[in-house]
């Protein structure tokens, strides 16, 4: 009996001490990011990987999301004589949820993921304290940049990955008939309003916010032992997808006030 | 400096994780280009004692100058321009993996606006062939053996012209040759740059070769000290049992 009140015990202190840690971790990124020794290099040159090296995933996966959502729309709107308002239905679909929620994930499983290995692996071969004691800071480092990284880089694959589904519905609509490509892009950008635009950027900042911060937490604050790196990469991943849909949430409550 | 001066004074320091007590009271004085050597067995608080004389762990109680430098007192500012002048040589090396030769010498510098690109390559070039590696530049650390490893790790710890190094187990994990070879190799460092030293070592063979003094540590206390001869000497049955 005193064990099982012991193991909790200990495990209600450890869960304090990492909310604890988080909060300062979250704190410091803050701080942070508008420090004067902004790693601006090293910034762009995670922009790079993050958004650069992630366009053909992204690209792939809102190409098919935008054919096979028009495939199985188009039945639907069929059955109303509503087939024309395919083309509107599928961009506000994709401009307001699908594409930004769909993006995020995308990024949580391919970057998250990444980020969390990265610096747990480097925490664990004490790559990170080298950092320290070469005079670098190393929060600032690798911590800060990768977080700017994914805020900046999430909004510009959201939007790439809205253009590529919107090809991607086009094709669909040529499938079973003939619709020109100015005529489906007139049809489509008449129900998408500039708040849908706005709200959608704005939620995939904070989408890519979560993500660099969850991430580079997992990753930094790693146990040691290459179990810590595998259980960072998959908190990562876990712990981001289940913040975008939670912010989300927030942002769909938050828009519907404006619109 | 002269050759008699304290490039590094320790007094009182005390270290405890939890309720276990890791370093006791320790006091340490290294002199300008002395190596001094830190034996003991796993867990006698060998590692936390260089992690705390450079900054990465803060001990609980006690004094450190370095460098004429309160190191507890250092704003992290003046801590980072302080660790340009210290050099750590970590057990693994700790090399940035995912960068080359070159980027891993070029890291400690990338602050120093003072040498143009050419002159850090003709510093860098010079590094490796000083320790043996000439010719690495481009190849990665996952392309090197444990030795050249750690012969990189210490390039990069000697790019900077350190006047103190740390050295975490330098020879662990090598082979009797290598080991030999990268003990000679911070003997060589030691006398050509005049640096003072704190090495960290199980290597009989390394610490007979690199100690002017040494000191024996015991469930985080000095249990003794002196030169490795009179320690090999040592009526006290379990550092006798190290030397062997």
């Amino acid at each position: 009996m005193k064990s099982i009140v012991d193991t909790f015990f200990n495990f209600l202190l450890n869960q304090l001490y990492r909310i604890g840690q988080f909060g300062l971790f979250l704190q410091h990124s803050f701080s942070s990011l508008f420090s004067t020794q902004s790693e601006w290099k090293e910034t762009a040159k995670q922009c790079y990987l993050i958004g650069y090296k992630t366009l053909p995933l992204v690209g792939i996966t809102g190409f098919i999301m935008g054919l096979v959502l028009t495939i199985q729309t188009r039945p639907t709107l069929s059955d109303f004589g509503a087939e024309s308002w395919l083309p509107a239905m599928v961009s506000v679909s994709i401009v307001r949820e699908i594409g930004p929620v769909i993006t995020a994930l995308i990024c949580a499983g391919k970057v998250g993921s990444g980020i969390g290995a990265e610096l747990g692996s480097m925490n664990v071969t004490e790559q990170i304290d080298a950092m320290e004691v070469s005079g670098t800071n190393p929060f600032n480092y690798l911590v800060v940049t990768r977080i700017l990284a994914c805020a900046f880089m999430l909004p510009l694959l959201t939007i790439y990955n809205d253009i590529i589904s919107m090809l991607g519905s086009f094709m669909g609509v040529n499938i079973m008939g003939e619709v020109s490509i100015r005529l489906f892009f007139a049809s489509a950008l008449s129900e998408i309003s500039f708040l849908d635009i706005f709200s959608s950027l704005i939620k995939t900042f904070f989408f890519g916010l979560a993500i660099g911060i969850i991430s580079t937490y997992q990753g930094y604050y790693a146990q040691k032992g290459t179990v810590g790196v595998g259980a960072a990469a998959n908190a990562s991943v876990v712990i981001s997808s289940l913040l975008i849909f939670i912010l989300d949430m927030v942002a769909v409550q938050i828009s519907s006030l404006f619109s | 400096m002269n050759q008699n001066e304290t490039i590094l004074r320790v007094k009182n320091l005390s270290k405890s994780f939890g309720e276990k007590q890791v370093l006791s009271d320790i006091n340490i004085e290294v002199l300008k280009g002395e190596t001094m050597v830190i034996i003991g067995m796993s867990g006698s608080g060998k590692s936390v004692l260089i992690k705390c004389l450079i900054g990465l762990i803060t001990p609980d109680t006690g004094e450190i100058n370095i460098l004429n430098n309160d190191l507890l007192s250092l704003k992290k500012k003046a801590l980072n321009t302080l660790r340009t002048k210290l050099g750590f040589l970590f057990q693994s090396a700790a090399l940035y993996d995912s960068m080359t030769v070159q980027e891993n010498l070029a890291f400690p510098m990338r602050n120093n606006f003072d040498l143009s690109k050419a002159e850090k390559l003709t510093a860098m070039e010079k590094v490796l062939e000083e320790v043996g590696l000439a010719g690495t530049l481009q190849q990665m650390p996952a392309e090197l053996s444990g030795g050249m490893r750690k012969r990189l790790g210490l390039a990069r710890t000697l790019i900077m012209q350190p006047e103190f190094i740390f050295y975490d187990e330098p020879t662990t994990g090598l082979d009797p040759i290598t080991s030999k070879e990268i003990s000679e190799l911070i003997l060589q460092v030691q006398e050509k740059y005049n640096t003072s030293s704190i090495l960290i070592t199980h290597d009989m063979a390394c610490a007979k070769l690199t100690a002017n003094r040494m000191i024996v540590l015991k469930d985080g206390k000095i249990a003794d000290e002196g030169n490795y001869e009179s320690l090999a000497k040592s009526p006290i049955s379990w550092i006798q049992n190290l030397f062997q």
